[in-house]
Parts: structure tokens; C-alpha cells; sequence
């Protein structure tokens, strides 16, 4: 029964991690996989933590995981990776968003920015670090980060070969299929 | 054919496929999505949002009554609210059958507490579900109205915050278009008046003599035997985290229909297995009755009665197996709590009153609960919809009586105005108090994810509908003294206030502007114009002095090297705020 993957999904709300669970979840959902998803959210709009998990194999009973379960963590931010990272199996990888979002508290000089939050996560783990705003700049639109995140998991994860165009186009409004696709590709790329 | 569906969206799924033809509803987390999803099934079913949720269930009561399959649901705390018709409905019995959706919210990730409201079905004597993932949820709301209209009976189907938000497949069926019942008037048994509830009181008892039958035959209970050595009674999610832990090391009997409990079929597996666990998210809902009928069942001593169930507290509680976790120095992780957005028109007016001593700040639930974090640090208590209201008259009265200088000033919203800060307003004006009351109008209900309300102009369902004008109620109540302000103008704002808190009589101040991430509708854009646009910080006036931040807009970030402010410029909507705080004027608007 070990050959259900978990996967964990981090980040500040309104980065987008719910939208790249959803088509990922989707997609392994027309591969033909047992999925359960799960958004762990606030009550707030925008501004604090989020994280979604997607677990997927032949049979998934419980929709969330536990500490020292996932097999990779996707960090959106890099703050955030840390946060998470008694979430991840010690054997497990890291993928990790070299961007930095200063919390409510940091912004009122309350707390520190942890500012060697991602050597941390190299030193603790198998950390690949993905520039992801930068890529999606180059694609014209930065926002677009968190599909570029999405490519590196789906590569670690070894999931190319699933239908990622048709899971997009099911996702996400037209207009944006074209750009999303090659934020995936470039992602897949980075790792 | 199959879809990947969260637990709400398998209830409206549900609802859709069972025939249901009325539903109601107020927001809240993690219920909401439920009637927005309903909602989109225009044309079958009509979907409404309630100004609070006893206005819901006794909207859904009339419309069984009238013989159509109907549908209300809410959070936890919302049940509370509806408690006085649940009772009495649950005597009375339907005609078109119907399902009450309670979302509880188990780890307290979006409420102001933990409830288990299974106790409200023993307590309501009325039968419950409990579905365990999406496809349950969806399958249950149409076995929930067959028992209603079966038993005569409403049936209360418990969520919790994991099912409601998680999404697993569900095989998809076609609409049963159920027949409407005909109206038939009986007053022997809608007419609850002592002399007919003392006759429904015993029908009710027999009813749950019949409900605990079927509980004992329905297929809503299940017994999987395995390995006898370990066996698992489980309801709702925890029954997908025993499977999760124990797999087909142990015997399970999974409980859907949890009341009343199927005791006949809890004998029969106790007496086949060695050593019987009770695993339940919260209370010991099952275990004491369980327990109760004399047999012998590990519960509440390994399970945690408080907080979410997870399959790791389950393996290391019952099995003592842990994982293996990297080790690491959490405390240098800052926290991220959620905040009021940059633009956000609540920020103007706790801006103001962080100014102001002496006062006494009684919030409701809403956006504006986030003012407590820094550095605003503004409200002092939330307890419900509506007490911000009611709990700063009664303050006030004892402040007043003591002869104390302290102010009370009372803060909800729009939506929660409409959802009971009426009622509580009316009785600060008969009971002559002298609080100040602050409406924050931001022409939606925001907290939840942006539903209508009565003073948006349009119904759940989209179609244009009558405003009501907060002002114009306030002053309907008797209020005399009411400003309505732009609480972004931070003149005006102090103005008010200066008004209101010097004033001997009761004062309401309405600020009016919409939430910073709604969607305008052509009235919005005639009423407050195209505001947006973007601030900027210049290097060379900015001292560094920091007063910009206190605002607490998460758009300022302060650099300690470079002694400077600087604006995101992709979270900054032009709100001003910050311009009119700047005593250097360092900062401005583009293009002003």
C-alpha cells in the first residue's frame, strides 16, 4: 500500500498554490490515479499561509498527511519551505521558490526574515532551488510563477509523460493555456 | 461519469441529483461553497442566501412544508443560531423531505470555536449522517431526505472543515426530478401550540425507537471484518484515517447514520473482536453511549478529544509508531497571520482608532477581526454575529454606572448588520445607550470570499434586486446621530469620531467603500469611481520615520540598510492611506 505519493503544496495566499494543485490534481485524475486533495487555508483573503496537499496511488483513504510524510515539498516562498519542512519524509525532496514575501509581523519590524531560510533547507534536505519568478518574467508574466513550480514537481515526481495540456485547458481560461503550458515546460527545465 | 469534487461541492452535487428544489443558507467557512455550488443549478433549484441562519432553516421549514425536497446549511456556530426552529421543526416533521448541513470545524482553523454538533441531533432528537469523503457527501444528502420523508423527520448531516474542503472523486447521476407534494393543511402537526407539542413530544419517541431499526439494517453501517484482533468503530473523516493507519490489519465498522447509533450491530462487532477502539474527531459522541450500553471500548483515553484527528495522531496514539522527521529550529520561522489586504477600507477607520484612549473596542466576525493583529492591535473581544453590538451597550451601561471614562465603540459589517446587529442595535437605542456604533460597510460580505447580501442589489443567484440602505434603517430604528463617512479619508474618519466619542447619545457611524478585492458592479463604480491606480515613495523626503507602517498596509515594507519605505507595487491599489499619514509627504499617487 506504499505506492501512494504525497505530495505538499506551500505558500502565501494569492501565489496561486491552490490553482496548480487543482490542475495537477486533475491530471492525475485522467492518468487514472485514486486523488484526494486538500486546501489548508485561513479565514483571510490574501496575506497568510497556505498549503494544499494531493495524494495520489491506487487507493487514498485519508485526505491529509502527516509530519514526516510527504515525499516532496513544493515552497512557493522560501520562508514558507522552512515552515513545512517537518512535513517531508528525511529521504524526500525539496522544491523551493527563491522568493522572499515578508509576513505582516516583519513588515511591523515584530520579527526577523529568516534570510538563510534556503540554506537551511539545502543543509536539512534534498533541496532544488527554482527561480521561478524570474523564469516567468521571461514568459511576460511573472504571476505565472507557481505553473513553473508545478513543472519542477511534475519532472522530480517523474509524471512528464501525463497530459498536462488537456489538465491546464480544463483550469485555467483560455487566454492563459498557451503561457501556462510553457511555464510548465520551462519549469520541468529548471530541475 | 466521475469528477474530482470537494465535500461541498458533492453536497450541491447531491442536493442537485436528489431533487431538491429550495435551498438556503447564510456564508460561512468552511460551509460556503456548498450554496454557492447549489446556486449554479439555476433553473432547478432556488438557491438563496438568508440574512442569518435561523432566517435559512425556517425559509427551508416553509418550503418543505410545502411539499419541495429542501437544503440548509451552515457552519457550526450557525446552528446555534437556528436552534430555536431546529427544536421545535424536529416535533413538528416535514412534508417534502429535508437535510440540515452543519460544517463543523474540528482544529478551529476559520471559527470562534470547536463545537461537535452531533450532540445537536441527540439533543434535537433527530437522526444524522456523517459522511467520510465527497462521494459520501454526495450520496448521503439524497439517503438523508429519503429518511426525512420516510421517518417524518428533519436529518442533520455533520461536515467537518476536512470534508468540506477536500476534494476526492465521485461518480455523477443524472437529476431526480421528485415529485412535489401536495400542501395539505394540519395543524395537528405544524401548529406547535402546547396542546399539539405534548402529543408530537411521543411521536417524537417513537420515532427514534424506529431510527435506531434502521440504523441497525441500513447499509449506512457497515461491518469489513479482518483481522479480528483490532476493531475500529469510526464516523466521518476519522473513519478514512483509521483505514489510512490500521488498513487490513483491523476490523472496521463504519458508522454513516450516527444517530442514533445502530447499538444491535455495536454488540454483534464488539463481541468479534479482541480489543474494540471508538476513533472520533472531538466528542466522545459514540464512545459514552457506547460505553454506556455497557460495552467495554477504548476512546477518548488514546484519542484527543480536542482538536483535528490525523492519521499520524491515530498511529502514534494506538500503535505507537512515529515517523521520522527532519530536526530543525522552528522558532526562527516568523509567523504569517492573515491580514486586512493593502487598500482594505477597514484599515483607514482602526487606523483612527488607534489614536484614541480610553476605549473599549467589542468586535464581530468578520475582515475587521483581523484589526486585533499589529500593529493595529485594535479590537479587544469577538464572541458572535451580532454581539459586537450588544456587548459594548452592556458595557457601556457598567462603565457608565461606574463612573468610568471609558467609551465603548462597537465594529461589524454589512453582512453581519443584515445577519443580527439590527436586533442588537434596537435594543441599544430602547435601552437609551450611549456607545458608539461603527457599521463598516464594504458592500460585501467579504471574509467568506465575497457573497451578497441584502445591501449589494443582487440575490445569490445573480439577478438585480432592492438595496436596503443601511443609513436608512439605522435611522428607521431611532437613531438620531449618523454620519456615514469614506473611512480612506482619514479628516473625515477623525472628524466622526471625534463627533461620536464626545457625543452623549447613542451614535452610529457608517463607513462606506468597497472591499478592495470585489468586483464592482456599474452602482459601485457610479457611487465611489475608478479609485485604483498606484503610490510611490520618494527616496529622497523619506526619513525613515516609519509612521507609514503603522497603518499596517502589507504593500509598505520598511528597509533597515537603507533607512527607506519602498511600495510593492503589485499588491498597492492607490488607497491614499499611506499618502495622508506621511509627515514628510514622501509619499504620492502616480499620475496625481
Amino acid at each position: 500500500m506504499c505506492d501512494v505519493k504525497n505530495i505538499l503544496l506551500c505558500g502565501v495566499g494569492g501565489q496561486g498554490t491552490i490553482l496548480a494543485s487543482k490542475i495537477l490534481s486533475t491530471c492525475l485524475v485522467d492518468a487514472g490515479y485514486d486523488v484526494k486533495m486538500s486546501e489548508i487555508h485561513g479565514m483571510a483573503q490574501r496575506g497568510g499561509s497556505v498549503t494544499t496537499q494531493v495524494r495520489y496511488g491506487k487507493k487514498v483513504y485519508s485526505p491529509i498527511i502527516g509530519r514526516g510524510s510527504a515525499d516532496i515539498l513544493v515552497s512557493f516562498e522560501a520562508m514558507e519551505g522552512l515552515r513545512y519542512l517537518d512535513q517531508l519524509k528525511p529521504e524526500g525532496v525539496v522544491v523551493v521558490n527563491d522568493y522572499k514575501i515578508p509576513s505582516s509581523t516583519i513588515l511591523a519590524g515584530l520579527e526577523e526574515y529568516p534570510e538563510d531560510a534556503i540554506e537551511i533547507l539545502k543543509a536539512k534536505a534534498k533541496t532544488k532551488v527554482i527561480d521561478a519568478g524570474e523564469i516567468a518574467s521571461s514568459l511576460g508574466n511573472p504571476k505565472a510563477m507557481n505553473i513553473v513550480l508545478l513543472g519542477s514537481l511534475v519532472k522530480l515526481m517523474g509524471l512528464e509523460s501525463l497530459n498536462w495540456k488537456s489538465a491546464i485547458e480544463k483550469c485555467v481560461k483560455p487566454a492563459f493555456v498557451e503561457l501556462n503550458i510553457k511555464a510548465l515546460e520551462e519549469g520541468m527545465n529548471a530541475v | 461519469m466521475k469528477e474530482l469534487l470537494t465535500g461541498n461541492e458533492a453536497v450541491a452535487r447531491g442536493a442537485y441529483e436528489a431533487g431538491v428544489v429550495y435551498a438556503s443558507a447564510y456564508p460561512g467557512t468552511p460551509s460556503t461553497e456548498i450554496m454557492e455550488t447549489i446556486a449554479t443549478y439555476k433553473g432547478d433549484i432556488i438557491a438563496e442566501w438568508a440574512p442569518n441562519e435561523k432566517v435559512a432553516l425556517e425559509s427551508a421549514i416553509g418550503a418543505s412544508i410545502a411539499g419541495a425536497r429542501t437544503l440548509a446549511s451552515m457552519k457550526h456556530v450557525g446552528l446555534n443560531v437556528a436552534a430555536d426552529p431546529l427544536f421545535t421543526f424536529a416535533y413538528t416533521g416535514v412534508n417534502g423531505g429535508m437535510v440540515i448541513i452543519s460544517a463543523d470545524d474540528p482544529g478551529v482553523h476559520s471559527s470562534q470555536n470547536e463545537q461537535d454538533n452531533r450532540n445537536y441531533a441527540k439533543f434535537a432528537k433527530i437522526p444524522m449522517l456523517e459522511p467520510s469523503d465527497s462521494q459520501e457527501a454526495k450520496d448521503m444528502v439524497r439517503y438523508a431526505l429519503e429518511i426525512s420523508e420516510k421517518y417524518d423527520t428533519p436529518v442533520l448531516m455533520r461536515m467537518t472543515t476536512r470534508v468540506c474542503h477536500s476534494k476526492s472523486l465521485v461518480e455523477l447521476a443524472e437529476r431526480n426530478n421528485v415529485p412535489k407534494k401536495p400542501y395539505v393543511k394540519n395543524l395537528q402537526k405544524y401548529d406547535a401550540v402546547p396542546a399539539v407539542a405534548k402529543i408530537l413530544r411521543e411521536k417524537i419517541e417513537e420515532r427514534l425507537k424506529k431510527l435506531e431499526d434502521f440504523s441497525n439494517e441500513t447499509e449506512l453501517n457497515f461491518i469489513e471484518m479482518n483481522d479480528s484482533k483490532i476493531g475500529v468503530i469510526a464516523s466521518g473523516v476519522a473513519y478514512q484515517y483509521a483505514k489510512e493507519v490500521f488498513k487490513d490489519g483491523a476490523s472496521y465498522l463504519k458508522i454513516g447514520f450516527s444517530y442514533p447509533l445502530p447499538m444491535k450491530k455495536i454488540k454483534e462487532f464488539a463481541s468479534k473482536v479482541e480489543t474494540l477502539y471508538v476513533i472520533e474527531e472531538l466528542d466522545p459522541f459514540m464512545e459514552e453511549q457506547i460505553k454506556a450500553a455497557g460495552i467495554k471500548c477504548i476512546g477518548k483515553e488514546k484519542i484527543p478529544a480536542m482538536g483535528e484527528l490525523n492519521p499520524d495522531i491515530i498511529a502514534k496514539n494506538l500503535l505507537g509508531k512515529e515517523n521520522r522527521v527532519i530536526e530543525y529550529d522552528r522558532s526562527i520561522v516568523a509567523k504569517r497571520p492573515p491580514v486586512l489586504c493593502a487598500g482594505c477600507p477597514h484599515r483607514g477607520f482602526f487606523y483612527d482608532l488607534t489614536k484614541r484612549k480610553d476605549i473599549v473596542i467589542t468586535s464581530d466576525i468578520g475582515c475587521y477581526g483581523l484589526s486585533s493583529q499589529p500593529p493595529l492591535n485594535a479590537k479587544d473581544t469577538s464572541i458572535c454575529m451580532g454581539a459586537g453590538f450588544s456587548m459594548a451597550h452592556g458595557a457601556q451601561k457598567v462603565f457608565n454606572k461606574f463612573n468610568e471614562k471609558m467609551k465603548t465603540v462597537a465594529v461589524l459589517g454589512d453582512s453581519t448588520f443584515f445577519h443580527s446587529g439590527i436586533t442588537s442595535l434596537l435594543n441599544a437605542v430602547y435601552n437609551k445607550s450611549n456607545a458608539v456604533f461603527c457599521i463598516l460597510d464594504n458592500r460585501i460580505t467579504g471574509m467568506t470570499g465575497h457573497q451578497e447580501n441584502p445591501g449589494t442589489g443582487f440575490t445569490l443567484q445573480g439577478d438585480p434586486t432592492v438595496i436596503t440602505d443601511i443609513e436608512k434603517v439605522v435611522r428607521a430604528l431611532g437613531v438620531e446621530n449618523v454620519r456615514t463617512v469614506n473611512p480612506l479619508e482619514i479628516s473625515e474618519m477623525k472628524d466622526a469620531m471625534d463627533w461620536a466619542l464626545s457625543n452623549e447619545e447613542l451614535t452610529v457611524i457608517i463607513t462606506k467603500w468597497p472591499c478592495v478585492l470585489k468586483k464592482l458592479s456599474q452602482k459601485d463604480k457610479d457611487d465611489f469611481g475608478d479609485y485604483k491606480g498606484l503610490c510611490y515613495v520618494d527616496d529622497n523626503k523619506c526619513i525613515g520615520c516609519k509612521i507609514c507602517i503603522k497603518t499596517g498596509c502589507p504593500a509598505l515594507k520598511y528597509d533597515k540598510k537603507l533607512n527607506k519605505v519602498s511600495i510593492d507595487k503589485t499588491q498597492c491599489v492607490g488607497c491614499k492611506l499611506c499618502v495622508q499619514v506621511c509627515p514628510k509627504k514622501a509619499i504620492s499617487k502616480v499620475g496625481e
